[in-house]
């Protein structure tokens, strides 16, 4: 009787209670956690690390892919054309789509600010971003078109017949043209961000600026800016995962072509692993890539806890 | 004055640039073949007509009709199901204290980050083992999973800013933990369910790469899947990937439409504190 009433208490400690209802409210979110990202998370890195037959085999995988020119092909670096290979490519997209995301996102959320009707004119923007990217990849494909493109149709229209051509056909300017429509698609993203941002910014702040006699440019710099580093801050990091796990905008543009000039990461993956069939080569390529992915968000929360 | 006026022309000229690739889809996908030749832009002969979006609905080899179907048959339980685990979840992290509950909570944040090619090759291998390889149950499991981490993340966030009295009050007439949880939890958190709501049946309507992998059988396939398929084969029809796509896309921008405020603060919420 007496060791029931103590196991009845031991049971209705408030530490064993505590540690119960946590298991019973977690469990069933971190068993498919479990299951569907983390075990076979966990075996693709076995995999880029030991060969068919279980045994390990070291850098060996991750060695092969960054010397295969699908992978790094620097030779032919500018001002060499496309393919530069498609850990490049992934480089070559965060230098470009970055800062362009950042800064166009900043302006258009200033200048979208006091607009009339500016609700609209955002919802328009950030259309890019409720659509799927898949489709983005068709849009893209579709602005540059040599025959039903707007774009090559403007530009042969200013005199420039070398660029009225189907931009995604050509190694020289697919690139370019995957890059400047994720653009468009995303900037909704930086924008949204910073309008949040804006918003949460004192007016006062403004006013004694004005008082002090600074001009517009100067409160934008001094007062704006600073406010608004937190949420640069998040727009970075989301924008570089971005970019990195960048693939259905290719996949429905290009495929990666022509010949491998806009291959990245995320699609070589998928080439290794369900046509090529090689499947410790898709291991290491995504291994790589979770690395730079982990290391973004690893910074990212480091910072954001700071 | 006159520089204020400038700042809405300056506006409504970018709004309108970043709108035309829309209207260009529009209007290629509601005019004949023979009239986008010479560009979309160029409005004579001008005929308006829906056979794109018929011939994209009943496509012979991918019929879009069908993944629309296939596409909502995955979405709506690839929703509910991490919403109400990823909140029980949320409200699991926020309430009871154990050993190591934080540093669990930040490799949850953490997944976030890794790509889906990262389990790309062993998924595939582990849903043909348990028979759920080629099956909507398997592609509405795993879009649960990997929906989990952002939604606790923001569900967390959002149930910290309820107050606790109330839940203790519940507790003193004696509901049990799971009653406090369906009965006073979750009708206070609607808010952040619609949000959590929003941008989920977007994601999920929106996937592509996991479909690719999980799902073959032609009849299967949902819409962002059957895309790429209905480019033609010589020649781009842009007229029925066009109407495809705007049809693709106005299940995700109903939801923004309908929902836009949550889903701009499930977007910014947890990021602006």
């Amino acid at each position: 009787m007496a060791r029931m009433m103590q196991r009845r208490r031991i049971w209705h400690h408030p530490r064993v209670r505590d540690g119960l209802a946590f298991i019973m409210f977690t469990g069933p979110a971190l068993v498919l956690i479990v299951l569907f990202i983390i075990l076979p998370a966990v075996q693709t890195i076995v995999l880029s690390f030991t060969d068919d037959t279980g045994a390990f085999v070291g850098l060996r995988y991750f060695r092969e892919v960054l010397a295969n020119p699908d992978t790094w092909n620097i030779r032919r670096f500018p001002p060499g054309i496309p393919p530069w290979g498609s850990l490049v490519h992934n480089a070559v997209w965060i230098l470009v789509h970055l800062p362009l995301s950042v800064a166009l996102g900043l302006i258009l959320a200033v200048v979208l600010d006091k607009a009339w009707g500016a609700t609209v004119l955002k919802s328009i923007i950030f259309l890019g971003m409720v659509t799927p990217m898949i489709i983005g990849g068709v849009i893209i494909r579709f602005l540059f078109d040599e025959n039903a493109g707007i774009i090559t149709a403007i530009l042969r229209g200013i005199g420039l017949e070398a660029l009225g051509r189907t931009w995604t056909a050509y190694p020289e300017t697919a690139l370019v043209a995957l890059i400047l429509g994720s653009v468009w698609l995303w900037v909704g993203f930086s924008m949204i961000l910073y309008s949040a941002g804006l918003a949460t910014i004192p007016r006062e702040y403004y006013e004694a600026a004005a008082v002090d006699g600074a001009g517009p440019l100067q409160q934008f710099w001094h007062i704006t800016i600073p406010a608004l580093r937190p949420v640069t801050l998040v727009i970075v990091a989301m924008t570089i995962l971005w970019e990195l796990k960048i693939f259905d905008i290719v996949y429905t543009a290009t495929l990666g072509g022509p010949g491998g000039a806009t291959m990245v990461l995320a699609l070589q993956m998928y080439f290794y692993a369900f046509r090529a069939l090689q499947f410790n080569h898709a291991a290491a390529v995504a291994t790589l890539l979770s690395l730079f992915t982990f290391i973004v968000g690893l910074w990212f929360t480091r910072t954001m806890r700071t | 004055m006159t520089r204020r006026l400038g700042i809405h022309l300056i506006a409504w000229a970018i709004g309108l640039i970043w709108l035309i690739p829309f209207v260009g889809i529009v209007m290629s996908s509601l005019r004949p073949q023979r009239e986008l030749i010479h560009g979309w832009w160029n409005l004579s002969p001008f005929t308006l007509s829906l056979d794109n979006f018929i011939e994209a609905w009943n496509h012979p080899s991918a019929p879009l009709g069908q993944g629309i179907r296939n596409s909502l048959i995955v979405v709506i339980p690839a929703t509910i199901v991490p919403l109400f685990i990823g909140a029980m979840a949320a409200y699991g992290f926020l309430r009871f204290r154990v050993p190591f509950s934080n540093t669990l909570f930040l490799i949850i944040v953490l997944l976030m980050s890794i790509p889906q090619q990262m389990v790309a090759v062993p998924l595939f291998r582990f849903m043909r083992d348990v028979g759920l390889l080629d099956t909507y149950t398997g592609l509405v499991l795993v879009h649960s999973a990997w929906a989990l981490p952002w939604v606790i993340l923001f569900l967390r966030n959002y149930l910290s800013t309820l107050p606790p009295e109330i839940e203790e009050a519940a507790s003193l007439d004696g509901a049990n933990r799971f009653q406090i949880f369906t009965r006073i939890v979750l009708p206070l958190s609607v808010p952040g369910l619609a949000s959590a709501m929003a941008l989920q049946l977007t994601w999920a309507w929106n996937d592509f790469f996991m479909a690719l992998i999980l799902l073959f059988d032609p009849d299967k396939l949902v819409a962002t899947q059957r895309i790429p398929l209905l480019r033609g084969q010589y020649q781009v029809d842009w007229g029925v990937l066009t109407a495809a796509s705007l049809l693709t896309m106005s299940v995700p921008i109903l939801v923004f439409a309908l929902l836009q405020r949550y889903y701009i603060r499930g977007l910014v919420g947890w990021t602006l504190k």
